[in-house]
Formats: structure tokens, sequence, C-alpha cells
């Protein structure tokens, strides 16, 4: 379940760091809003079909990357059509077909742990340390929740089965949800009891404990 | 209490960690409209409704990073920074500000929560604001009139609100048997 689309490569858009990726992709995608016409979209248009050659990304990629926004394009290209014009029509998919592509582009030579630790880099730099640590474990948290969650709702629906509720939304959202808030709290009993916490969470902690006692 | 305790940081990771499981449900194709329907703004709704406002809100940040960073847990396994800039991108970042909206709501009501209140917030969040947010940015992205972009969102709707009325009832339940949100 958890794979990304990374596809392999000496490139240097492989080796550009990865904030600088996300950086550029942006300022592009700006450009193409604010100056919304077509002496702006071909050339940008035309420069990622020339990155992804050099990238050496082959071409069924592409088309991969487009498939999940086919039928949306389709239908904003029919109603365009239809109210406005082909040439308005086209400029706009064209538009939309240049921004996922580039952005494809990012997530095609980018790691998703690069970029995830790109990231963590960012927030350690220009976040207080306690609030980067924080990200930073709710990233490794969320990494285990997603098999415990999907665990949980196995088991739920294989009871409530047996109790004969066959796809009953109600019997099975709630019971799920509560186990795995149960779970949680378990876990976070567990960090705090081996001490991983940092130490100003100890001190909210504390804080906290004596304002109950 | 400002500060972001162990609890509320699992409790994030635990409900960004609901979003990507609900992705992975079969999508309802129906014949007609562009986008299918996903379990997804369920877990939109579920963020807001069992953490409240601002830690719904973050949990729905986490999962949109982890999204971007490439992994494919929006609905139809998709991902990467490409879904943010298609055209219903919009729906995408509106459910931060839905599960912010419906946290509020809920926990204005928390002291007096019923089905009925609880269906309330989840609709003005998860459908009203949700839409409000999205309808405009398909219609800029994609140069459409407003009006027309809104009549191609209205199919979504009937989904919307039974989802709204499952989240509701698990909200409800939540509340009642495992209360996150600190009475007032």
């Amino acid at each position: 379940m958890l794979t990304s689309t990374y596809y392999a490569g000496q490139s240097f858009l492989h080796t550009t760091r990865p904030l600088f990726k996300v950086l550029a992709l942006f300022l592009v995608c700006t450009l193409l809003f604010v100056f919304d016409t077509w002496f702006v979209l071909t050339p940008i248009c035309l420069a990622v079909f020339g990155l992804y050659g050099i990238a050496g990304i082959p071409r069924s990629e592409i088309l991969l990357a487009l498939r999940p926004a086919f039928w949306m394009l389709l239908f904003i290209f029919i109603v365009q059509i239809y109210f406005e014009s082909l040439q308005l029509a086209s400029f706009v998919i064209l538009r939309f077909v240049t921004m996922i592509l580039a952005a494809s582009l990012l997530t095609l030579t980018t790691k998703t742990s690069d970029l995830i630790a790109a990231l963590e880099q960012f927030f350690n730099r220009f976040l207080p340390e306690h609030i980067a640590e924080t990200i930073s474990l709710a990233f490794s948290l969320c990494f285990r929740f997603i098999p415990l969650v999907r665990q949980t709702f196995d088991e739920v629906t294989e009871a409530q089965k047996a109790r004969g509720h066959h796809k009953d939304w109600r019997a099975l959202a709630t019971p799920t949800i509560i186990r795995t808030l149960k779970s949680a709290d378990e876990i976070s009993q567990a960090i705090i009891a081996r001490s991983v916490e940092t130490s100003h969470l100890s001190a909210a902690n504390e804080r906290r404990d004596r304002e109950h006692s | 209490m400002a500060e972001v305790t162990i609890r509320n940081t699992v409790l994030m990771a635990l409900f960004a960690a609901i979003m990507a499981v609900l992705g992975a449900f079969p999508n309802i194709p129906v014949p007609g409209i562009p986008a299918p329907i996903t379990a997804q703004s369920l877990g939109v709704m579920l963020a807001g409704g069992i953490l409240g406002a601002r830690y719904g809100a973050l949990s729905l940040i986490l999962f949109l990073i982890l999204v971007a960073a490439g992994l494919p847990l929006l609905s139809g396994a998709r991902g990467g920074f490409a879904v943010f800039f298609g055209a219903t991108a919009g729906f995408l970042f509106g459910w931060v500000i839905a599960a912010f909206v419906i946290g509020l709501l809920i926990e204005k009501f928390w002291n007096r929560l019923n089905y009925f209140s609880a269906f309330l917030a989840c609709i003005i969040g998860g459908i009203i604001i949700l839409y409000a947010i999205g309808i405009p940015w398909v219609a800029y992205a994609a140069k459409i009139p407003l009006g027309k972009a809104f009549w191609g969102s209205v199919a979504y709707i009937p989904g919307d609100l039974i989802k709204a009325a499952i989240a509701s009832v698990v909200i409800v339940a939540v509340a009642k048997s495992y209360p996150i949100i600190q009475s007032k």
C-alpha cells in the first residue's frame, strides 16, 4: 500500500535539493496563473516535457501521471467547449496538464523519504526544537498507525459478521474508532513511560499532573 | 493549554492514518460525474468531530503533507504533488478548514451534543464550508462560471449527507463512551 512512484535516475533533477524543487514548482504554477496567456503557457509546457526527457522518464509514466485526472479534464473540456470556445477549452486543459506533469515530475524524481527528511530539516532550522521534534514524532507514528487501523477494522468486521451485522456502517465505524483511540492512548502511555518525550513535554505533563492532583 | 502533548500528537497521527485507511476503501463510481464518491470526506468529519478544531485540522495537515510527499493515500491510490494542482485541489485544502469548523461547532455544542447538533456541525463544516472553498477553486482554475461549477458539484451532495449522518452517529457515540474533547 505504501509505495511511492519514485523513478530512479542520475539526472540533475534527481540530485537537486527537494525543497528547491518544491519552491520551483510553486513558482512555475503561480506564473501560469498570473500570466494567463499562451505566450507563457507554451514555453513552460515545452520545458516540462523537455525536463521529462532530461530526467530519462519514459512516456508511459507521463500517461500514468495524467490518468487520475482524465475524467475531470474531459468533463471540463466538454463544459468549456459547450459554453465558451475550443480555444479557451484547450488553454485550460493544457494548463492543467502542464501543472500536473510538473508536479508529477517532482514526485517521480524525489524519494518520499528524502522529501520528508528535507521537510524535517526545514522545520528543525526554522521552528523551535520541541515543535520540530513533535512533528517528526507525528510522521513516524502515522506510518505505524496505518496498518493498526486497517487491522482493527478487519477484526471488527469479522466480529460483526459473526453477530450477523453485514455491511452495517454503524456497527463497524464506532467500534473501530473507539478501539483505535484506546490503542493510541496505550501508545502515548508507553512513549511517556519510556521517557522518550522531550523536556518541554514532560514539563507540560508534570504541570498538568499537578493541576489534576 | 497551549502546548502539544504526547497524547495529542499520537491522536493527530491516528486520524491521519484513519484518513489513509479510508482512502483505500473502494470508490463508488457514479456515471455522469467526473470524480468518484469516496469515503475520505467521512474521515474529515470524524477528525474534526472527535479531536476538536485544533487537532482535527492539524491531523489533516499532517495527512496532506504525507500525500504531497508522494504517498498514494488519497482515494484511488492518488498521491504526490500533482493532486494539489488539479481542478479539485480546493477540496483538499478545504478539508483542513472543514475539520476546523466541525471541531469548533462540536466543541460549542459539547454539553448538549446529540445526533441533530452533530449532524448540523458536519453539514455546515463538511458540506457548506467545504463546497464554499472547493467550488470557487474549480471555477477559477478551470475558468468555468461559478454557477456552472456549482451545478457540477450538486451530484455529490446526497453522498455527503449520508456521510454526515454516519459521522454524527460515530461522533456522538465516541463523545459518550470515549470523549477526547474536554468540556469547557
